[in-house]
């Protein structure tokens, strides 16, 4: 029963025009990784001055944290909207069953939900690397791919998400999306170098997805760039595809039951 | 059983053996039944009878358990998309998108359908038209009338010129004044020939509307005609209605025992069914049984029903 | 079944006739009505607790421990630690205090406009004898309660973690759930004001957020350019941070910290007074 995604682009052309109602939410989306980074950018950066990436480079504290949390703000938009919003699509304001009455399939809606996710969280990224480039927080022009990655954060994130709230049966289940979400925030070699942690918890943070987004960003935004940083991107790329099969496949089975 | 009232006209929806498990539960149970062009047919029955879920069948939207379907001659295992594509579907509880405006649920839902923009856009003026709505097109959603959303919700489905229009309880939780105009606009599409297909528990509802029905009862079939049809073979013409002032009111159903030609019992009344009801009445005075009030009316859908299955359509 | 009438039989406390019976009724004191309200939000949370327990608890533990100790190394290593503090004892009572933002704002935006609009709770327990101030007093009870159990256990995980340098720090205990407050009841009387949650995202990101970045809990205020200091001592957090600093290093400098503790009571005060107006506006109208 399924159909392909061709019709998915509708999903998205139904999301801008609600948006324009809501505009002032996708403004203040992205104050936060702003906030972060003028608060910790110059009140840690007085403290520390300099830090030692793991990669052994010396650089300032805005330099440091900046990319880290481009990461970050590419996956927590891309979180909320593939989980909470979703979960109000699909459970309150029952809007997939209006969409699965038409030609719409399955696919369509989690290949529409997702670019859309990541439409506004490109937005988001584009506005915040302005940000960054006027603080001096950039130091490369390989900060340009600093964009495209954090499209392929937010992919990840995004589908990762939505397959998961395909799961959730209450608003109760969503703190188990901030328990997951706020320990990558503050542990993904955001705020302070892995080197940091002992030998066996390095391995661990190495593990999570944020990890790679925040190393990948580094490497582009500092300009310290390598064949490794390819690595970073497989394995976002590897989450998201698992994302949207699996997702697809749950809303088949609970809408089209 | 066809009735020989309408003519055999292409028939656009059928159904042979048709089933729905949910695991262990059945939903509907093997049910046959066929629809025409033009013709507007109803499924008759109280909650869980198996409606909704034969409605999600019949939208393509649920897949088949078991049994035959055909909408438009395709089966829906394999061409959902190019049924539903000809298809309107109104669900029983609105499905309208409240983060946009009133034209802007049609046009994004046109959409849905591949229609373009310009097309959206003239359609949605007309529909808006049809459904009364015209002076509400730029408003939220959100503060319609139940009556308006209802209209709103079934303008939508009417946006891809449909075939076949669905209808899951067009008219539950409307108001008295709201569900006359609804029903009004149901005729109007009838005559402009769209084939209606309904579910109800309103036994007016269904006399109103629907050319045919089935009622159905725990996933099956239990009878089949047009609404007269149904009352002349299942019911007697008139019913008189009695309270009287008790805890139970069988207690006095020996006591009019052999008036009419059958007696029901309610938990708060008694219905004897009789041809000529005024004349039951007079007996049942004659044998000086004082109810508290006693009413005679037409027979409705709602004493078929009550004849088929021993309880009453909405409890 | 028909409902029989209780017979003539004291109430629960004794002092007079059942108040179920036909005819007038003793009225409720005003501690029986509060406590009537507190025991409903103490019952609703018997069965939510676990859910909330993350918000209550892993966050601001989880900031503890990148924040005090993660950041905290690389701060203690380059200069020593802040204002003669090892980083984590600087940043751990800010962290007391901010949870308390963080409950405030949980436990008064979507639960307040759910029981004014979704699930119309407020209007069920008005239509008893309570009147809106009993509600809105048993309400802000609860949420102190809540205050408080967060608090202390958040206390007890950090001094094992070695975050407090002086026994004085207990007293952080009753600051930090003035603090709550302080945002409680202006929060209270905004949320009455709202029609949807569309607010309350203003409220998270342009209030919150920046709140927790700004008012000196990572770094001292003096850090931040000159402009932008007033700012700080015009918010609560900045106070509530400050207090819970002052008596947690064992340091407390009586006149300012006397000053934070009347402006964190003022502004829980004029919360109170908007938040009784607006409730009123909204529920009796």
């Amino acid at each position: 029963m399924p159909a392909g995604a061709g019709l998915a682009r509708m999903l998205v052309e139904r999301n801008i025009t609600s948006f324009r109602h809501g505009w002032i939410a996708l403004v203040t989306g992205f104050a936060e990784p702003v906030f972060y980074l003028f608060s910790l950018g110059i009140g840690i950066g007085a403290l520390v001055k300099t830090v030692t990436t793991d990669s052994g480079a010396v650089v300032s504290y805005p330099q440091f944290v900046a990319p880290a949390l481009l990461a970050a703000s590419a996956m927590n938009g891309a979180v909320f909207d593939s989980t909470f919003n979703v979960f109000f699509k699909l459970k309150y304001a029952k809007l997939y069953d209006a969409v699965l009455a038409t030609p719409m399939g399955p696919r369509d809606i989690a290949v529409g939900e997702i670019s859309w996710s990541l439409i506004r969280g490109g937005l988001y990224s584009a506005a915040f690397l302005v940000v960054a480039v006027l603080a001096g927080a950039v130091g490369s022009w390989w900060a340009l791919l600093a964009l495209p990655a954090a499209v392929f954060i937010g992919f990840a994130f995004a589908a990762l998400g939505m397959f998961a709230t395909t799961f959730m049966k209450s608003w109760v289940h969503f703190d188990y999306i901030t328990l997951a979400i706020q320990p990558m925030f503050l542990f993904s070699a955001t705020f302070f170098p892995l080197s940091t942690y002992p030998e066996a918890l390095q391995w661990l943070v190495r593990a999570t997805p944020l990890y790679h987004g925040v190393a990948l960003e580094r490497a582009l935004m500092l300009g310290d760039v390598g064949w490794g940083i390819l690595a970073h991107v497989a394995y976002l790329i590897v989450l998201g595809g698992i994302g949207v099969v699996g997702t697809a496949r749950r809303l088949e089975k609970l809408l089209l039951s | 059983m066809t009735d020989d009232s309408l003519p055999d006209n292409e028939i656009l929806l059928s159904a042979t053996g048709l089933t729905k498990t949910f695991g262990e539960f059945t939903a509907v149970d093997g049910i046959d039944f066929a629809v025409r062009k033009g013709e507007c047919f109803g499924f008759l029955g109280p909650n869980g009878a198996g409606k909704s879920s034969t409605m999600r069948m019949v939208g393509c939207v649920s897949p088949v358990t078991s049994g035959e379907l055909r909408l438009f001659g395709l089966d829906p295992a394999g061409n959902g998309p190019a049924i539903r594509a000809r298809l309107g579907s109104c669900p029983q509880r609105d499905t309208l998108d409240e983060e946009l405006t009133v034209e802007e649920n049609l046009w994004i839902y046109g959409r849905y359908f591949g229609l373009s923009r310009k097309e959206v856009r003239s359609r949605a003026a007309e529909l808006l038209d049809f459904a009364q709505l015209t002076d509400r097109a730029g408003d939220k959603v959100e503060p319609l009338s139940g009556g308006m959303k209802r209209r709103l919700t079934i303008a939508r489905s009417l946006i891809n010129s449909p075939e076949i229009l669905l209808l899951d309880e067009p008219t539950t939780g409307l108001d008295p004044q709201a569900r006359h105009v609804l029903w009004d606009r149901l005729f109007r599409l009838k005559r402009s020939g769209v084939t209606l297909v309904l579910t109800t528990h309103y036994m007016d509802e269904a006399e109103q509307l629907c050319d045919r029905l089935v009622v159905m009862d725990h996933g099956r079939i239990v009878a089949e005609g047009s609404p007269r049809s149904l009352i002349d073979e299942f019911s007697t013409r008139e019913v008189l209605e009695l309270r009287f002032d008790a805890e139970d009111h069988k207690d006095f159903a020996e006591q009019v025992t052999g008036i009419g030609e059958r007696v029901e019992v309610l938990p708060d009344r008694l219905l004897v069914y009789a041809d000529d009801g005024e004349q039951a009445a007079a007996v049942v005075h004659s044998r000086g049984i004082e109810p508290l009030s006693s009413l005679v009316r037409r027979a409705t859908l709602e004493d078929v029903f009550l004849h088929l299955t021993g309880r009453t359509l909405v409890d | 079944m028909a409902l029989t009438q209780p017979q003539s039989q004291p109430g629960p406390g004794g002092e007079g006739p059942s108040r179920a019976e036909h005819g007038i009724r003793q009225p409720l004191s005003a501690t029986e009505r509060v406590l009537a309200v507190f025991t409903y939000f103490l019952t609703v949370y018997k069965r939510t607790w676990r859910g909330s327990i993350i918000g209550r608890f892993l966050s601001p533990l989880f900031f503890l421990l990148a924040m005090g100790i993660g950041l905290g190394s690389l701060v203690d290593d380059r200069v020593g630690g802040v204002e003669g503090l090892p980083y984590l004892q600087f940043v751990v009572p800010a962290i007391v205090a901010t949870q308390t933002m963080w409950v405030a704002m949980g436990e008064s935006t979507y639960q307040v406009l759910g029981y004014i609009k979704w699930n119309m709770g407020y209007h069920a327990m008005l239509a008893t004898p309570m009147t809106v101030r009993d509600v809105l007093r048993g309400h802000f009870l609860a949420v102190a309660a809540h205050l408080t159990t967060a608090t202390a256990i958040f206390m007890a995980v950090a001094s094992l973690f070695g975050g407090f340098g002086s026994v004085a720090a207990v007293f952080c205990l009753p600051i930090a759930v003035l603090t709550g407050l302080a945002f409680t009841t202006p929060i209270f009387a905004f949320t009455a004001r709202q029609e949807g949650d569309n607010g309350f995202n203003i409220l998270f990101r342009w209030i919150v957020t920046p709140l927790m970045l700004f008012s000196g809990t990572f770094f001292p205020i003096e850090q931040l350019p000159g402009w932008m200091q007033p700012i700080a001592w015009a918010t609560p957090l900045w106070h509530g941070v400050e207090a819970c600093r002052a008596v947690a290093t064992g340091a407390v400098v009586w006149t300012p910290f006397v000053g934070h503790l009347l402006v964190l009571a003022g502004y829980a005060a004029v919360g109170w007074w908007l938040a009784e107006r607006s409730f009123a506006k909204r529920l009796v109208p």
